[in-house]
């Protein structure tokens, strides 16, 4: 009778079933048990971004506010303030060159010398509540002066806790011996 | 009456049964709801409660105490006498349930002859308790649910009944501490291996009325509501879930006393052979649950019509043959 | 009083105006499922006329998740709306990304390497496991069994871990750029991934075993919600649920796109369209998955992550692209509209779960309320993806 192979299949299929998690049972348990231990795979975590400093100087970084990662943000998180370290000319004083059709009526004059421009950074705010990670800021910067922190265990009351001075930051961690914060 | 008139009077044991028996269930529901998340977690390959003591062990008492602290909600418009009732029916008579369980020949609460009826009847006023809590709740969800948990609890009373009667044919007594005895000649006189069919029909039935996956329509639909206790809160919600752990106890130790031998067994004195037994059963109850998907509501309903009710007729035929040849 | 409660709606607008069936007799009850719902499908709310269990009448209502994605493509340069895509399917989110980030590519003639094509090929049918699992865990969890999500999510685990290795994160991604993929495969990642695809060969077995065969699971997914093919095509449903009901279009053969010609793979097909085939086509493409993966990692070329040649702000040249690829819920779509500036002009996102949502109204109609749950389990709809 099919009906009765039926049913003798289906109620093995339950005791299969049962099998599997009675084997379960005794296979030894997944969680990691937070705070006794902590996961070990956080080397490529991205936490929030966090200023890098110079090779030679532990406690400058090596943003030249050009603000390219400002533009390149989606969410608006960071804001730069710029203080201006020097102006120096760069090259050596230029021509008035014009094209040829035009008529000189005595009023231009020519253009300045090329200026280098050095600006440092006064602080570095970064909004953690609006960023989403995307890695676009990290990426965009020409000097390679922001990277991922490895911040997992981040907790606050309210939204001001995640609010970061990065320049700070980086006094912090430079005072504290240099290595990057865990 | 001289004192050991007193004592040994039976009133004084139905007392003195009645109080052992509160304790009882009191801590196997402590017990119990810890085991249950015990076993869930290491099923799932995680730890349960872990932190509320050592390994979670004062997890269902802190629950317990936080149920008792919580606000008791009447809902709008709710039948307040109804709303209040369920609760309290459907935990009250589970403890009477215990009074004929012979935990050993001395610890039977009340030897009556009629235990197995006693325990059938008490047990059935359990779907009174969800009809009064899901009509009395005002709200949709629980009288769908109610009206569910009705019609399973009612539908699998008979296959429960047939297969206790079988064990009442064999031994001619509707006694358990009767039933006991007749099994406590070693394994080979338990009455499962006369019995294999009715006790499976006992079990599946058993896992229905109790409510328990794969039939817990009335409790965990999640798909559309929380069942018959949606609306209830705190120590409501607490004395259903109580009556719950409690009516799994109580079938259980039925089971153990008609099929596998009640206090039978080496070594040990005949109650922790008994309470290990139960606590067997109640293992595979929850074993199962944690196994296996729900069942529809019509494929339950057809699971009993169709299947346990016709296997169950013809087991009693069987066994009333085969009784009625050897006489 | 002659109000009566059970069955006159009080509410919002979509109760208020929601067209009872006229014929129907007897008592009907009108309920919400959701928006709160407690499996995991999202946001979903459905008005439901029930007679007893049978239900006569199922409308869905949208809405409760609407994130204004499409807008934010107006108002946010190309680059900048990458992060975006992950947010819309979060479950698949490479896939999206690909869509995204294929499209711009067409529109602006980027090339991508090879080496990029094939890490894109790897992570994304990482990605289509996972998603796969999860759907199968809270399918599962729908229908009571409580066990089988953890186990999912225990191989879940997994597989985020390896694609943090690469990406940094475990959901959301965020890692197509315009050219390639925004950081190499390194060794850790490629020994990772073989170890998982061997431990996973063992797990699939163990599933089949627990659930797969299962007779309880048997009778809620057989011969329910049982869809034909001219109802699929009517409704535009593809993935799984197309494929359920017997007519093998996958993206990935039907318009190819990226290395995906080169790869060997079979595309599973359902016979009757019940919610059983569309189990069994996920499974079936969850093994699938792993040998593209594999073969992707044996015939993964050296060479750059990344074409360097990618402006930074990047404007592509005025004109219309659509760019499909094949998510695991279907045919993922994204039109796009440049206006030769620096943000788009139009960004149209092509969900398929918005399709294969449109078919529970019908399908759902005479059926019980435990199988219409099943039902709507069985066509993995993200409701965010819905909403956008």
């Amino acid at each position: 009778m099919p009906g009765l192979a039926n049913t003798v299949k289906g109620l093995w299929s339950l005791i299969v079933g049962l099998g599997v998690t009675g084997v379960e049972f005794f296979r030894p348990q997944l969680t990691v048990h937070y705070p006794r231990k902590e996961v070990d795979n956080l080397a490529t975590y991205r936490g929030h971004i966090d200023l890098v400093a110079r090779d030679d100087d532990p406690l400058t970084p090596r943003c030249i506010v050009c603000r390219k990662c400002v533009a390149a943000c989606p969410s608006g998180c960071i804001a730069i303030e710029s203080r201006l370290v020097g102006v120096e000319p760069s090259g050596d004083a230029r021509e008035l060159s014009l094209a040829p059709g035009l008529i000189v009526t005595g009023s231009h004059a020519a253009p300045p010398p090329r200026q280098k421009i050095r600006r440092e950074v006064a602080s570095f705010n970064l909004n953690y509540n609006l960023c989403s990670l995307c890695g676009l800021c990290v990426q965009t910067c020409p000097v390679d002066s922001l990277a991922f922190s490895r911040e997992v265990y981040l907790c606050g009351s309210s939204r001001a806790d995640f609010e970061f001075e990065l320049l700070e930051r980086l006094r912090r961690r430079a005072a504290a011996g240099g290595q990057r914060a865990a | 009456m001289t004192l050991t008139e007193i004592i040994n009077h039976p009133l004084t044991r139905l007392v003195l049964g009645l109080v052992l028996i509160l304790v009882f269930v009191g801590v196997n529901g402590l017990i119990l709801v810890w085991m249950e998340r015990k076993v869930v977690g290491f099923i799932q390959r995680r730890p349960g409660p872990y932190e509320v003591g050592p390994h979670g062990i004062l997890q269902s008492l802190v629950d317990g105490v936080k149920l008792i602290a919580k606000q008791l909600v009447t809902p709008r418009g709710a039948d307040r006498f109804l709303f209040w009732l369920g609760p309290m029916l459907s935990v009250t008579p589970v403890v009477i349930c215990f009074l004929p369980i012979p935990f050993s020949p001395a610890l039977t609460a009340m030897d009556v002859n009629l235990g197995l009826l006693l325990i059938l009847a008490f047990s059935s006023v359990n779907v009174l308790a969800l009809c009064a809590a899901g009509w009395g709740s005002n709200n949709k969800y629980a009288l769908i649910g109610a009206a569910r948990a009705v019609s399973q609890s009612v539908a699998y009373e008979i296959p429960l009944l047939l297969s206790v009667l079988c064990i009442a044919f064999q031994t001619g007594s509707l006694s358990l501490s009767a039933i006991a005895q007749g099994q406590s000649q070693g394994v080979l006189s338990w009455n499962l291996w006369v019995q294999p069919l009715a006790f499976v029909i006992f079990f599946i039935s058993a896992t229905a009325e109790t409510n328990r996956a794969p039939f817990d329509l009335p409790e965990a639909e999640s798909e559309l509501t929380a069942g018959f206790h949606t609306e209830y809160s705190g120590m409501g919600f607490g004395l259903f879930f109580l009556a719950e752990y409690t009516y799994m106890i109580v079938v259980c130790s039925v089971a153990t006393a008609l099929f596998l031998g009640a206090h039978d067994g080496p070594f040990l004195p005949g109650p922790w052979w008994f309470v290990l037994k139960v606590y067997a059963l109640i293992l595979a109850l929850m074993w199962f649950r944690w196994t296996f998907p729900r069942v529809r509501f019509d494929q339950l309903l057809n699971l009993c019509w169709k299947w346990l009710i016709p296997l169950g007729l013809v087991n009693l035929l069987a066994t009333a043959l085969v009784l009625k040849l050897v006489e | 009083m002659g109000f009566n409660w059970l069955s006159e709606p009080r509410g919002d607008y979509y109760t208020r105006h929601f067209v009872p069936t006229p014929e129907a007799e007897g008592d009907r009850l009108i309920l919400n499922l959701g928006p709160q719902h407690p499996s995991t499908h999202g946001v979903l709310r459905v008005v439901v006329e029930m007679d007893g269990e049978y239900i006569l009448k199922a409308e869905p209502v949208l809405g409760y998740i609407h994130r204004m994605q499409e807008k934010m493509g107006e108002v946010k340069t190309w680059r900048q709306y990458l992060p975006n895509m992950g947010r819309v399917d979060y479950l698949h989110a490479l896939a999206w990304n690909w869509a995204y980030v294929g499209a711009v590519e067409k529109l602006a003639g980027i090339e991508v390497p090879p080496r990029a094509e094939y890490i894109r090929v790897i992570t994304c049918e990482l990605n289509r496991i996972s998603s796969h699992l999860l759907w199968w865990g809270a399918y599962l969890l729908d229908l009571g069994a409580f066990t089988p999500i953890l186990y999912a999510f225990a191989d879940r685990e997994r597989i985020m871990d390896i694609l943090q290795m690469v990406t940094g994160s475990r959901l959301t991604y965020c890692y197509y750029r315009f050219g390639g993929v925004s950081a190499d495969l390194g060794e850790s990642f490629i020994q990772a991934t073989r170890e998982f695809l061997k431990h996973f060969k063992t797990r699939i077995p163990m599933f089949h075993d627990l659930v797969t065969g299962n007779m309880i699971l048997r009778g809620r997914c057989e011969q329910i919600g049982v869809l034909p093919l001219e109802m699929a095509r009517r409704y535009g449903a593809t993935g799984p649920v197309l494929r359920g009901s017997g007519l093998a279009y996958d993206t990935r053969r039907a318009e190819p796109y990226s290395v995906y010609p080169g790869l060997e793979f079979r595309v599973p097909v359902g016979v009757n369209g019940d919610a059983m085939d569309r189990y069994d086509v996920r499974l079936a493409e969850m093994s699938q998955s792993i040998a593209i993966i594999e073969q992707a990692l044996e015939i993964m070329p050296d060479g750059p992550h990344l074409n360097p040649d990618v402006h930074e702000r990047l404007k592509p040249p005025p004109g219309e692209v659509y760019y499909a690829v094949e998510g695991g819920r279907g045919k993922i779509g994204v039109h796009l509209i440049s206006d030769g500036g620096p943000k788009p002009y139009r960004v149209k996102l092509r969900s398929p779960s918005f399709c294969n949502l449109q078919l529970f109204a019908e399908l759902a109609q005479g059926t019980l309320l435990a199988d219409a749950v099943s039902i709507l389990g069985s066509l993995d709809l993200v409701i965010p993806e819905i909403d956008r």
